[in-house]
């Protein structure tokens, strides 16, 4: 960085053109949320004192088991865009941050898919 | 990751104690914080007692009494004493403000004094504002203009699209607010902070600038703009009672508008 101008260093590589995106789907995905999380919680309060066979066929209801499934997909790309403003913020060194992002984001689509053959297995197999 | 302690040098020590005069009895302390780079010892809070009864009552009445009558070492700028210039922004009572318009009267117990937060420090309470400056040159604060206008004729404006620029143009660019944001401390190599996005955004809401989306263009980036996550501490301590966060919010709504 010797002998470079303040401006240049100010001005560094440019703007990325993008950012927009990323921050409205974090507030878009924060407020579809709240009535699903409602939902969620709402439902597996009074699933708690039924029967195993109960849940089961709870969510073997189509409608159920896809605001389960949207519920747990919009959770995990919520989390993953959080996690992602986090990690942005505090870790400076290149390659930790990568290494990190990659991570979170890698872990969120492991258990999208996860959570997508599991609610499946119970909704259609049963 | 971020750092969360000083380094070892960084450490601020206990200094000298400056006693009021004999016989004072509107005694007020100040702590202020002391460096040099002219020789090898860590910073450190000298405290000097005034006696209130012979001083002006702003903080930096108090700071120019130091320097003219106790300790000619103590550095800070100051220039017009009126909240005008921006020159004596600092950390009075642990919040970022203008020592001339700080009245020692609103501060509790000592007070304490510092530089504006997470700079470099050149000495004592003057900060190294190279960069802070470089990053408003680097938002090209001019109107920019393809029409062309007679040499003779104006740029005209309504008066309501005047109104838009109150609250920007009053800005100072003490720096209060960007040293006072968490995501300027760790980001401010990328992040603009909220004095220059203000500053931006005052260019961005002029009518007669042609210059909006290529303005936009450069601000639209994850850390020149979006590391503003809107905790207003900005807001909270600006001297001059503007909202540098609403002018984020709206850099925000207009990329917004221009995008879905």
């Amino acid at each position: 960085m010797k002998y470079r101008s303040p401006l240049s260093k100010a001005t560094g590589l440019g703007s990325a053109k993008h950012g927009f995106s990323h921050w409205w789907w974090q507030r878009v995905t924060a407020i579809a949320l709240i009535p699903m999380g409602l939902w969620f919680v709402i439902s597996v309060l009074s699933l708690a004192n039924g029967t195993h066979a109960e849940a089961q066929a709870w969510l073997s209801s189509p409608v159920n088991a896809a605001i389960v499934l949207l519920f747990t997909l919009t959770a995990l790309f919520h989390a993953q865009t959080g996690l992602q403003v986090v990690i942005e913020d505090y870790v400076p060194t290149k390659w930790i941050n990568l290494v990190l992002l990659l991570s979170t984001k890698f872990a969120a689509v492991v258990m999208a898919v996860l959570a997508v053959i599991a609610v499946l297995k119970v909704a259609v197999g049963g | 990751m971020a750092e969360f302690t000083l380094p070892k040098n960084s450490r601020i020590e206990k200094g000298e104690h400056y006693p009021a005069p004999s016989g004072a009895t509107n005694v007020r302390s100040f702590k202020i914080y002391r460096w040099s780079p002219d020789d090898d010892k860590n910073p450190h809070t000298d405290t000097y007692d005034i006696d209130m009864d012979n001083c002006g009552p702003m903080v930096l009445d108090a700071l120019i009494k130091i320097k003219n009558e106790i300790d000619p070492t103590l550095t800070f700028r100051r220039s017009c004493r009126e909240g005008i210039c921006g020159s004596c922004a600092m950390n009075i009572d642990g919040t970022n403000t203008l020592a001339c318009t700080k009245g020692v009267d609103e501060c509790k117990g000592d007070v304490a004094v510092y530089p504006l937060p997470h700079m470099s420090v050149v000495k004592d309470l003057v900060p190294d504002m190279t960069h802070f400056y470089a990053q408003y040159a680097s938002v090209e604060p001019w109107l920019k203009t393809k029409t062309p206008v007679s040499l003779a004729a104006e740029r005209l404006q309504s008066k309501e699209d005047r109104e838009k620029l109150d609250g920007l143009y009053e800005c100072i660019l003490c720096a209060c607010c960007s040293t006072s944001c968490p995501s300027y401390w760790w980001n401010s190599d990328k992040y603009l902070g909220p004095a220059i996005l203000l500053q931006s955004y005052r260019w961005l809401a002029d009518s007669r600038d042609e210059a909006t989306g290529e303005r936009l263009d450069s601000l639209e980036d994850p850390f020149k703009l979006y590391r503003c996550h809107t905790i207003m501490n900005c807001t909270n301590t600006c001297p001059k009672g503007l909202n540098p966060g609403k002018a984020i919010g709206e850099i925000k709504k207009m990329i917004a508008e221009r995008s879905l």
